[in-house]
């Protein structure tokens, strides 16, 4: 596929992993986080940790919107699709997060509940046209990738003067995570960690642009290079990173220039504007409440907000007693760090949401790499 | 959960969508985010809208710095 296996090509991956060899000062550290689980997933099935020296790591970084979707708000829908009767809709990454009780929507689904897999907010603008006798509610969740598309489907509803569809909206800002996470690594009391430099994301840019992180290389000092979601990317991203850094610069650089410019999909950035507004404050799972860090849907829209519409409350449940999502989700703490961690939490059966989506860090590892962490051994 | 495909538009139609082509498998997706979207321009594919083109030019570019040798 053009565009796809040019980016990770092998010839390709040595090349640039002999550059980082080369280029990264044998006598320091460098703690690279990248953000998204994209980038994650890329680094666990590629192998990529494995090309690079062991003075370079790289953290995860909370940059899932499934794993950062709090146990609150995964209740909210199941609610709505046991007790109200909705026929309610979302992406197929959400329905194994669990929530409280033991449930999640996969298991509410089988107790009767009427939950539906879409691919796209279309389809589910579509379920409430072909069911007009139906309460149709789309749970939307997402960095600002999936947030357009969201607005686009209310402005739809908006437009055919729907009356039975709804969206209980999730969705979340990638910046104020990222400022979160550099606040707290200047507070090393609360269990942070330190980080040297960020891979930036790679589809949430090519919506908001380079532009809106320069704000942390100014106020922070970091490093950012923003970078595509294929291995080579990834790998040019991490040599960028360590040239920045024993160069001691701190500046915002495009990797993933074919896709991203500084001011990124402005059509995209206004219907996003048009149908959402800041929400004050939103809870991460890991981080808690961030905010400024999540949007809603504007008042003229509200009767396409679930939220109103059913008279939502979100009431805060705390995850799982061992579960160490939160403190991966901060790059804290390993997905080895956990107890239930391949024993009783597996993508089948996830206890925890970091194991959920393909792109959460425990998924990732569980999927790829989990036998590297078993010595071998000559018999 | 942000992950998106590089694909060719190989029709527009209707409006404000396209049908794309990747890997031998064709589909309509929305070009409402991307208007200026033409036939043989490739677009990054998110859960059913095209959210952004591709530059072909800055992906020769960028190949060519993958290649580039230790200084």
């Amino acid at each position: 596929m053009k565009y796809v296996d040019e980016f990770r090509d092998r010839e390709l991956a040595s090349n640039l992993a002999a550059n980082i060899r080369g280029e990264a000062d044998a006598s320091r550290r460098y703690r690279f986080m990248e953000f998204c689980g994209g980038h994650t997933h890329a680094i666990a099935r590629y192998g990529v940790a494995d090309l690079l020296p062991p003075n370079v790591q790289m953290i995860h970084g909370p940059g899932c919107p499934v794993c950062v979707l709090p146990v609150g708000r995964v209740d909210m829908a199941i609610r709505l699709a046991l007790d109200s009767g909705v026929m309610l809709c979302t992406y197929g990454d959400v329905m194994r997060v669990p929530a409280s009780d033991g449930l999640s929507l996969i298991r509410a689904k089988a107790l009767g509940a009427d939950v539906h897999i879409v691919y796209s907010p279309l389809d589910a603008v579509k379920l409430a046209i072909d069911n007009p006798q139906r309460e149709v509610v789309f749970l939307a969740i997402g960095f600002e990738t999936t947030t357009p598309p969201s607005a686009l489907a209310i402005r739809q509803a908006a437009q055919k003067a729907l009356k039975n569809f709804s969206v209980l909206c999730c969705h979340v800002l990638t910046p104020p995570a990222i400022m979160h996470i550099l606040d707290a690594a200047e507070k090393p009391e609360e269990g942070t960690v330190a980080i040297d430099g960020f891979v930036g994301p790679a589809h949430v840019s090519v919506v908001i642009g380079s532009l809106p992180y320069e704000r942390f290389a100014a106020i922070h000092r970091k490093p950012v290079v923003i970078a595509g979601f294929e291995p080579l990317d990834v790998m040019q991203a991490i040599l960028m990173l360590v040239r920045q850094v024993n160069e001691g610069r701190a500046e915002i650089e495009n990797e993933f220039t074919r896709a991203v410019s500084r001011g990124g999909n402005t059509v995209a950035q206004a219907v996003t504007a048009e149908i959402f507004e800041l929400r004050q404050s939103f809870e991460w799972r890991g981080l808690g409440e961030v905010r400024a860090s999540a949007l809603s849907i504007r008042p003229e829209f509200e009767t396409f907000d679930a939220e109103r519409r059913f008279d939502l409350t979100y009431r805060a449940v705390p995850d799982h007693k061992q579960c160490e999502c939160g403190a991966i989700l901060r790059g804290v703490k390993k997905p080895t760090d956990c107890k239930l961690f391949g024993v009783i939490c597996t993508p089948e059966n996830p206890m925890g949401s970091c194991m959920v989506s393909s792109e959460g860090s425990c998924a990732a590892h569980y999927s790829y790499s989990r036998f590297r962490d078993i010595p071998v051994v000559a018999t | 959960m942000c992950l998106a495909l590089p694909a060719r538009v190989v029709a527009v139609s209707g409006v404000e969508m396209a049908t794309i082509e990747l890997g031998g498998i064709r589909k309509i997706i929305s070009i409402a985010l991307v208007p200026e979207v033409r036939v043989g321009d490739y677009v990054i594919v998110h859960v059913g809208y095209a959210i952004g083109m591709l530059d072909p030019e800055e992906a020769e570019a960028t190949l060519r710095l993958f290649a580039e040798l230790a200084a």
